[in-house]
């Protein structure tokens, strides 16, 4: 996997809000209209949605999406129960190849590529682009060997650069202080929350450039929730996240931008404070004050 | 009588029936085991697992048998058992993208039932005709073609039960598919793939039908899988239906090893599923 | 801990190894994978054009009167198919009598009435039968059960049954207990576990609710199997007993040890007999030229009969199958 340069991690952290002087001169930027200060914001842009549709057979389950997810930020999706936001969400790392029958068209642009194209690799694709589900989905193996099934795909390492690789992400997932004792364990022994934390640092042990969360502490008791949340802000320094929940303080809470998608389409995008407090549309003003139908 | 009564009447008659066919059933279960312990137990001796198939009216055993058994049951499961985990798997994991994919399903679970003795025929056709002899191969292979729909069967339903988030949280690491499915989905299934095989073993360990027109029988000793073999089943059958006591006597302790060996088989399988669930 | 960074170059080519790998594996693995899944049907393909081609010699000799002939002749090298069809059938038709009901009443107590305490060690017992080898089963009907038969049981048929008019004659043959109606008893006790494992399973699956609502109208256990769970479980019910049906025509060793094997057509089911399958298990390694032919010829009209039946089983309990989807969703 390449790292970043430094000057790509530092352009990825200042995510600037000039105004739109800059031309985008590469795929990677977008922008960004926001009404409350009229101003279009440049945005270091890590994937660009371009006119994208989706379909499940015939049926049709996203309609032109046109979005860009900004990097090092956290993006929430939010919507009512089958808006499609989490089938958005499983066209980033092309999931749904995994099912006869369903196919995406139009563009997602990620590094200059566009990863809906035929020719992708979709096991590098996958590589790059981390995913933690639902509930929490340890591989029957110890914690150990949980993590290091990812990084042994594409890396030859030795035991200690494994060992190091292991604790790092574990610690990042904080979980290290609980589970260190213990890695040789089943993954499957841990609590609900411990196991989505596995899940998280087992997504992070490959280092991908983006993290997708589908709806991660759907299946979580609030504490489990709050520790989640916590780690979901601290990654955003290093990776680039998109989170599908249908909880919306938690929108509200780890976000810095949120989508607003309804019956496939996507309604509403912007800050998250500009979504929650003076949302643009009917219907996202309905969805997030909880009158919706 | 009235109405009411005859009502509970039929109810009470109705449950009572049912309960004595479930005795009838119990009871030809106690019988068979009874009869084979009492009489399997008496003949049963060091002998029997130290010498050949004897000549009517000589000193035997069985190891000869014993030990084809053993042979022909390994090499049925060695053959058999990867190509029914990779046919279950094709089911499972890749079968909604081809059209012939429920067919297979539906052939699958008719082969299951299959009379065994057109099996045996049907090796005989394309394996003992055209090498001219009789083989322990050719019973291997017929064995075989009893595992496949067994190990099919369990393969397919243990690989159902792996959830699909689990498939799909190994992709998500870019884990090619066929990692995903022998380093996750298979461990996932493990328990319930071995029940499999374990209860293939037991269903070929005791099957005659097939080994009679292909491994046939060996009165000798011999390991080599190209010659005729000597196997309990058919053993068993030629010493019980002779009219010499003491091959009858030694049929008695074949069919109580043989049948241990399968009840224990068939035990272990449920309580390792059970240990698993 | 600062982020771990990658080595070198030696780790871009590991990384293209892996990719390759990857990619050839995942080609590699699925075309095994839809081989031997494509393997499945070229079985039975095999089995049929096999047993065609071993069969033809006989069919072209005798024509359809192979079906009708009920000469079975190795000294004048004729054969017919008749004797050992017939054998088939009412010895599969004596399972059944006797098979059905018993499963019935087995799935019944096992769904409805047994606590749960009884009902895993009885459930298991009762597969357990399934897990006899059928050679066992022919031992023991042998020397055990066809001798406790002929003195106890067939003498109190024939003076009892013998004496009807039409079936009377059913019931005529000589006590030596082996023949084809013991062959049928056996059949029957050895599907047991068949066809009730199938019962009991999509007894199992009647919703709750529905057995609930016909015990809150005043039903009684038996009318509430007899009216709801049996007409909602038809399908599979019926795709149990065809399974059974199948497992009894194609048995062979059990059968071979107690029909008697001997070839005669007469209405007395206390004589000995033979089936196809038995026919096979006698005469096959002894057979040669148009004999083993039209061994092969049985061979292959049981297994069309016995696919036939097992298909219409499996196409039952898919239909039940199918329902209970529908249903959930």
């Amino acid at each position: 996997m390449t790292t970043m340069t430094t000057g790509e991690q530092d352009a990825a952290k200042s995510v600037t809000f000039n105004m739109s002087a800059a031309v985008s001169n590469t795929a990677q930027r977008e922008t960004i209209e926001s009404k409350t200060d009229g101003i279009r914001h440049v945005l270091n842009v890590k994937m660009a949605i371009r006119n994208l549709n989706f379909f499940y057979g015939k049926f049709q389950g996203l309609h032109s999406i046109n979005m860009g997810i900004p990097a090092n930020q956290v993006t929430a999706f939010i919507g009512p129960s089958g808006c499609g936001k989490s089938t958005l969400l499983r066209t980033f790392n092309r999931m749904y190849d995994l099912y006869p029958g369903q196919h995406a068209e139009g563009e997602i642009v990620m590094d200059g590529q566009n990863i809906l194209s035929k020719g992708i690799d979709l096991n590098m694709l996958r590589a790059q682009i981390g995913m933690v589900f639902q509930k929490p989905t340890p591989f029957p193996m110890s914690i150990y060997d949980n993590i290091a099934f990812g990084v042994k795909l594409y890396e030859n390492f030795g035991k200690a650069e494994m060992d190091e690789r292991v604790e790092w992400s574990l610690r990042k997932a904080a979980l290290w202080d609980e589970v260190k004792d213990k890695l040789k364990q089943s993954g499957m022994a841990l609590s609900g929350g411990q196991q989505q934390r596995l899940c998280i640092a087992r997504t992070i042990a490959v280092r991908p450039k983006v993290i997708l969360f589908d709806e991660p502490t759907s299946a979580l008791d609030p504490i489990s929730t709050l520790k989640i949340e916590e780690l979901i802000h601290e990654l955003k320094g290093e990776f680039t996240i998109a989170i599908v929940t249908h909880n919306m303080q938690q929108a509200a809470r780890v976000s810095d931008y949120t989508a607003f998608m309804y019956l496939g389409k996507l309604v509403e995008y912007d800050h998250t404070d500009v979504i929650f407090t003076h949302p643009d549309r009917k219907e996202t003003e309905d969805y997030i004050t909880g009158r919706f139908g | 009588m009235s109405l009411y009564q005859r009502r509970k009447f039929v109810n009470y008659f109705n449950l009572t029936a049912s309960i004595l066919t479930t005795l009838f059933g119990l009871f030809f279960l106690a019988w068979i085991m009874w009869v084979l312990i009492v009489k399997g137990a008496q003949y049963i001796d060091l002998s029997v697992f130290t010498q050949i198939t004897p000549a009517p009216g000589s000193e035997g055993g069985l190891i000869n048998a014993i030990v084809g058994s053993l042979l022909l049951t390994v090499f049925g499961i060695v053959i058999g058992t990867p190509i029914g985990v990779m046919a279950g798997t094709f089911l499972a994991e890749y079968g909604k993208g081809y059209v012939f994919a429920p067919a297979v399903r539906f052939i699958n679970d008719v082969l299951l039932s299959a009379p065994s003795i057109v099996i045996g025929v049907f090796v005989y056709e394309i394996m003992v005709m055209p090498m001219g002899h009789y083989s322990g191969w050719a019973g291997a292979v017929a064995l075989a073609i009893i595992v496949i729909p067994v190990v099919v069967r369990t393969t397919e339903n243990m690989l159902l039960l792996v959830p699909t988030q689990m498939r799909e949280a190994a992709a998500a690491l870019g884990a090619p598919q066929w990692k995903v499915i022998v380093l996750v989905v298979y461990k996932a299934a493990l328990a319930g793939m071995v029940t499999g095989v374990i209860l293939a073993m037991a269903r070929i360990a005791g099957e005659t039908a097939p080994l009679l027109f292909t491994a046939l029988n060996n009165q000798f000793w011999t390991t080599n899988m190209n010659e005729p073999m000597a196997n309990l089943p058919v053993v068993i059958f030629q010493f019980a239906m002779s009219p010499y006591e003491d091959w009858q006597h030694l049929a008695w302790a074949g069919a109580l090893l043989i049948t241990l060996f399968v009840l224990i088989m068939n035990i272990s399988a449920r309580s390792l599923l059970r240990g698993h669930k | 801990m600062s982020t771990p960074t990658n080595t070198g170059d030696a780790s871009a080519s590991y990384y293209e190894r892996a990719r390759l790998w990857g990619l050839w594996g995942d080609r590699l693995f699925k075309g095994l994978s839809v081989f031997f899944g494509l393997l499945v049907l070229l079985i039975i393909a095999g089995i049929i054009i096999m047993l065609l081609i071993g069969a033809m010699p006989a069919l072209q000799q005798f024509g359809f009167s192979f079906l009708t002939n009920a000469e079975w002749d190795p000294v004048n090298d004729e054969y017919g198919a008749l004797v050992p069809m017939v054998g088939t059938l009412v010895s599969a038709l004596i399972a059944m009598l006797i098979g059905v009901p018993v499963s019935f009443g087995i799935a019944l107590f096992l769904t409805q009435m047994a606590p749960d305490w009884i009902k895993r060690p009885v459930g298991t017992a009762i597969e357990l039968l399934a897990a006899i080898p059928s050679i066992i089963y022919g031992m023991w009907g042998l020397f055990f059960f066809a001798p406790f038969f002929a003195d106890h049981i067939q003498p109190w048929m024939t003076s009892n049954l013998g004496g009807i008019p039409l079936i009377g004659a059913l019931f005529q043959g000589p006590p030596i207990g082996v023949s084809m109606f013991t062959a049928g008893v056996i059949l029957g006790i050895m599907i047991i576990p068949f066809i009730a494992s199938v019962m009991r399973d999509v007894f199992e699956i009647v919703p709750q609710v529905l057995k609930e609502s016909a015990y809150g109208m005043g039903c009684t256990t038996w009318e509430v199997v007899w009216n709801v769970v049996l007409p909602y479980t038809k399908a599979g019910v019926v795709g149990g007993i065809m399974l059974g049906l199948g497992r009894a025509l194609g048995e062979t060793m059990a059968v071979t040890f107690v029909i008697g094997n001997a070839h005669n057509l007469t209405w007395g089911l206390f004589n000995p007999g033979n089936t196809i399958a038995s026919t096979l298990a006698n005469e096959f390694n002894e057979a040669s030229g148009l004999q083993i032919s039209s061994l092969i010829a049985l061979g292959l009209i049981l297994f069309i009969v016995t696919f036939i039946v097992l298909s219409l089983s499996k196409w039952m309990l898919v239909k039940l199958g199918e329902r209970q989807e529908g249903k959930k969703t």
